[in-house]
């Protein structure tokens, strides 16, 4: 899966896409490769403060949780119960379908966001330390 | 398919359905006495407990052992799951725990109808200080991890005593779960301190990280990985200068009964695992029993009531104004005290420490025999436990998961799998001293073989097992849609 | 030494396979100072037979052969003989946490079982595989409100076991949980006017026991309805689960913390027992402790396997539901058992025993002119003031060999000179009037 050029990505895996004011949040392809079979997504409400660079939510498989980290600060003004009733549309689409929340931008961004060819180079040197 | 080696054999093993699938009205499995007082009724009765079996006796037997036939235990072979010290649970310590008056006391008799099992109490609580070397004693928590919140709040009351509670609690990323669930518990937040290479604490981490704002390093020793932290003494000593404390994980005392001492080598404060170590029963998951041990400076916080020695008798003493309090109602479980003493009386100082011995020479075997087939991620000596890592074979996408599960159609349990998170792909191997050599040859034997389908015929491999009742269940739909009880079926539909 | 199962010879062999000549050398790398240069201080290994008259001296101190009427979170009652049979098979009693469920399926369908019988019982959802007890367990329905409700106050009733209560104080102690506790009136029931006081919008759970400490029954409905109205949760603590054969379940609870040792755990002075949380299906994540569920194979065949495994320690770490691992897998299964020969009529059979037991001895007090306090409904235990101080019984009890009951007044000492009897089904009418002549 290629990354698309509009998205920027954490470190952590997390990618954003921003429209204006608002941000559309979600975990990429390597991410859930690396989680295997998703069994569940816990989102926060409509309404939370996020601030970048914090958690703000979890993804589960059968042995593993990982955290979910917000790449830009602001307040969730929806989240994706789809997603949450299918938690396995992670595995198959992780940059449309399975997006997490969306955000009204209000703070910084985080500063370590990278651009899709960054990041797909950054996720090259991962798979390599492996 | 025909069976790889001799110890692995098939047979006819009955089916047996759900008690509420055998069940049937009418049916009665008891019979009460006769009520010699008259009859009440109670006014706002339940309805009847829906759905709730009615079985006979005989069904019941039958359906308890039926169930039995697919399990696998101690008294079935070599069980090498690492760091639970599956020993053999002698049959003594069964018949001395339901002797009448030990099996049946009622923990709050009256103390002076109670000095039996005080006694024995008293009895292990010195035995236990002798073998960890350390000052005081509680019998109290109810496993592993109860023993170590309970040390930490011990640890957490101490440190408050002297004005300075600290805010955090040091664990190697090596560490089993249990340490920072509890920690967290306690009140503390967990600093993860990076091991070395080889699994061992990294003493310039440490020496950044062990700053006056940590109360506790939780160390487990030897570690996970089975190897003794030869830096004890100057890890304590850090950990002391800097005015906190050393918790011991005592989970692996396996490797040091009689040998080693934490008393000796600086730890505070630890706990003991009856269920490992001194072979009270695993049961399938419990219960266990989880003694803290402490040095002087901890015994006034100690948990209530302490058992004491007055004028030759045994007696509770409640008076412990800067007592924690309690971590569990009653005394704790004596039904694995009973069981602990009973084993570390038939053992004895001499049985003790060659236990231990046997226990460190098997895993050393163990590792000799494998090492040529299995990476070995760190070239540290082992005590009880032996980890190796999946990386030869995962190259052929056979994983150390995969290779647990094609023991089984070996005739083994399978060891413990992905533990410690530490080694990628880890396999962790303890066959505790109640191994005999030919069961471990045939052992060794059956993962040499694997290793050998893992290059020729990984499918084998990776579609293990293949023999057994049921094979790889599919964890993902049961964790995504979690079936929890049986429900009646409401039509001829498959129950959902 | 008989356990282990080679000889000096085999362990030479041993070595030299491994390219040792001593034992001492695997243990060399062990820095001299931690290394133990003595004998353990300990006697040698002795003989089975000396072991057990070891024991069995320690039995005879420990008041054999008396009839206790001592109750108070630990209960007498009639274990059927197969329960040890069947629990002593290796197959389960040196079995280990059923981590691999192709060769764990016994344990695993019967902690299904165990799990569904625990649900029918209290009219919950969701039960868990076990807990380390009654009082630990109340300690995890209280944290696992506060994680469902996002609050910290706990409420809590006096008349819970003050064991029970002492426990989630020493827990709770260095975390923020502020508790208030809830008297009680003069029919030994909450007080509810106080009760409704101290509930508020930071309430997370109101826990309440029933039959209470003093034996008598609390209203499930009543609790529930003053915790929803403030958007609390109930947790109904349950001392006795065979009290559950015959009183009305605690459908209208969020969560049920209860002790199991009455259904076939013997009270072996005071463990190990066991303890279960069972709750609503939408708390489930929450839920601490092993959970079972069923699954499928590739073939299509039903099996059991531990699920919802992120939930615990040894994934979630610090951020666990619980630190708990192991649990109390035997104690669970010989409930199992109990309850399966006893069943839907056995049950309800043998509740009815206790109470009729426990009622003819409160009338037989009452009759002999001692004082029996708290009127209200009451299932096995009730207070009673005795015609005589407590130590002028005392020879007379110790010969007719009985335990008359626990006396209240360290706990409660508002009640004076008073003892809590538990007549369970294995007191025969003649020891219950020989009880209230000795008294």
């Amino acid at each position: 899966m290629s990354y698309p050029a509009n998205f920027r990505f954490t470190p952590e895996h997390e990618w954003v896409a921003t429209d204006g004011a608002q941000a559309k949040v979600g975990i990429t392809d390597y991410a859930q490769k690396q989680l295997g079979d998703i069994v569940f997504v816990e989102l926060p409400a409509v309404g939370t403060e996020l601030v970048a660079g914090q958690a703000f939510g979890t993804v589960e498989s059968v042995k593993a949780v990982s955290e979910i980290f917000a790449p830009v600060s602001g307040t969730v003004s929806a989240i994706n119960s789809t997603l949450v009733q299918s938690p396995e549309l992670l595995n198959s689409d992780p940059h449309g379908a399975a997006w997490m929340v969306e955000v009204k931008v209000t703070g910084k961004a985080n500063d370590k966001l990278m651009d899709a060819a960054a990041y797909e180079k950054f996720v090259a040197e991962e798979e390599a330390n492996h | 398919m025909t069976s790889p080696t001799p110890r692995a054999s098939r047979h006819i093993v009955q089916n047996e359905d759900l008690l509420f699938e055998v069940s049937s009205p009418g049916k009665r499995g008891y019979q009460l006495p006769a009520l010699d007082v008259p009859a009440v009724t109670l006014a706002g009765a339940r309805r009847e407990i829906p759905d709730f079996p009615e079985v006979s006796e005989l069904e019941v037997i039958r359906h308890f052992t039926r169930l039995s036939t697919w399990n696998y235990g101690v008294d079935t072979g070599i069980y090498p799951l690492g760091s639970c010290t599956m020993k053999y649970n002698a049959r003594v310590n069964e018949a001395v725990t339901r002797l009448e008056g030990l099996g049946d006391g009622h923990p709050l008799q009256p103390e002076e109808l109670s000095q039996g099992a005080l006694r024995i109490m008293q009895l292990l609580s010195e035995y236990l200080l002798e073998i960890t070397g350390m000052d005081a004693i509680t019998l109290q928590p109810a496993a592993g991890a109860q023993g170590e919140l309970t040390g930490i709040l011990l640890v957490r009351a101490a440190l408050t005593a002297r004005g300075d509670a600290r805010k955090k609690v040091l664990i190697p990323d090596s560490a089993h779960g249990t340490n920072p669930a509890t920690a967290a518990i306690a009140g503390y937040t967990v600093e993860n301190l990076k091991s070395n290479p080889d699994g061992t604490v990294d003493m310039a981490s440490l020496d950044r990280q062990m700053t006056r704002d940590v109360a506790a390093l939780m160390l487990t020793n030897p570690n996970t990985l089975g190897i003794f932290e030869e830096d004890i003494h100057r890890i304590a000593d850090l950990v002391h200068e800097r005015g906190g404390m050393l918790y011991m994980d005592g989970a692996n005392m396996n490797a040091l009964v009689g040998r080693s001492r934490p008393g000796d080598f600086g730890v505070d404060v630890m706990h003991l695992n009856l269920h490992k170590t001194f072979s009270t029963p695993h049961g399938g998951g419990g219960p266990g029993s989880g003694p803290v041990a402490v040095k002087k400076s901890l015994e006034p916080y100690l948990p209530i009531p302490v058992l004491r020695v007055k004028r030759g008798k045994p007696v509770l003493d409640y008076r412990r104004p800067k007592s924690i309090g309690r971590v569990r109602a009653f005394y704790g479980n004596f039904g694995m005290f009973t069981r602990a003493l009973a084993y570390i009386m038939a053992n004895g100082s001499d049985g003790l420490k060659q236990t231990t011995e046997d226990a460190v020479l098997n895993a050393n075997y163990i590792r000799r025999k494998l090492q040529d087939v299995f990476a070995l991620p760190y070239p540290t000596p082992s005590m009880h436990e032996v980890v190796f890592s999946d990386s030869i074979q995962a190259a052929q996408g056979v994983h150390t998961g995969d290779i647990a599960k094609r023991l089984i159609d070996y005739g083994f349990h399978p060891y413990t799998v992905s533990f410690p998170l530490v080694v990628r792909g880890a396999m962790m191997i303890e066959p505790t001293e109640s191994a005999n050599q030919a069961e471990m040859d045939e052992f060794i034997a059956a993962l040499r073989a694997i290793a050998e389908e893992s290059k020729n015929t990984p499918e084998l491999v990776t579609g293990a097992p293949h023999t057994t009742k049921i094979s790889r269940l599919d964890e993902v739909a049961a964790a995504r849609n979690p079936i929890l009880r049986w429900r009646p079926n409401k039509s001829d539909a498959a129950q959902s | 030494m008989r356990y282990l199962p080679t000889s000096d010879p085999i362990r030479q062999r041993m070595l030299a396979d491994v390219g040792l000549t001593s034992i001492d050398e695997l243990f060399s790398h062990i820095p001299e100072y931690c290394r133990l240069q003595r004998p353990l201080n300990i006697p040698k290994g002795q003989a089975e037979a000396d072991i057990i008259r070891f024991f069995r001296a320690a039995a005879a101190e420990n008041a054999p052969g008396f009839t206790s009427f001592v109750g108070a979170g630990a209960y007498h009652h009639f274990r059927p003989t197969h329960l040890d049979t069947l629990i002593s098979r290796g197959e389960w009693f040196t079995a280990y946490t059923p981590y691999q469920p192709e060769i764990s399926q016994g344990t695993l369908q019967s902690i299904f079982e165990f799990q569904t019988m625990i649900c029918q019982l209290t009219g919950q959802e969701v039960a868990n595989a076990g807990m380390y007890d009654g009082s630990t367990a109340l300690h995890e329905a209280c944290m696992m409100a506060a994680r469902v409700t996002g609050r910290s106050g706990m409420v809590v009733a006096r008349s819970i076991h003050p064991q029970y209560r002492e426990v989630l104080r020493t827990l709770t102690r260095y975390r923020d949980f502020p508790t208030a506790e809830i008297g009680f009136g003069a029919d030994g029931r909450i007080d509810v006017d106080a009760l409704r006081a101290a509930v508020n919008a930071s309430t997370a759970a109101v826990a309440v026991q029933s039959p209470n400490f003093f034996g008598n029954l609390e209203d499930w409905e009543q609790a529930a309805e003053i915790a929803h109205s403030a958007g609390a949760l109930l947790i109904a603590v349950i001392t006795d689960p065979v009290s559950l054969g015959l009183l009305p379940p605690p459908e209208a609870a969020d969560i049920v913390a209860m002790e199991l040792q009455g259904f076939g755990i013997p009270v072996g002075f005071g463990g190990p027992y066991a303890g279960i949380i069972a709750s609503r299906e939408k708390f489930v994540r929450s839920l601490p402790g092993r959970l079972v569920g069923e699954a499928r194979d590739s073939q299509g065949r039903r099996g059991f396997v531990l699920t919802l495994s992120t939930r615990e320690q040894h994934i979630r770490r610090e951020k666990a539901t619980s630190n708990i691992c192991t649990n109390q897998a035997l104690c669970a299964l010989m409930a199992s058992i109990f309850m399966a020969t006893y069943g839907k009529q056995g049950l309800r059979e043998l509740a009815e025993h206790n109470l009729a037991k426990a009622a003819y001895a409160a009338s037989a007090f009452a009759a002999s002119g001692a004082e029996v306090l708290f009127p209200s409904p009451r299932f096995h235990e009730f207070v009673v003031r005795p015609k005589r101080p407590l130590a002028a019984s005392k020879s007379a009890l110790r010969k007719a060999k009985l335990i008359a009951g626990l006396p209240l007044q360290g706990y409660y000492p508002e009640l004076g000179e008073s003892v809590l009897v538990c007549v369970t089904e294995t007191i025969s009418r003649e020891d219950i009037d020989r009880l209230v002549a000795a008294l």
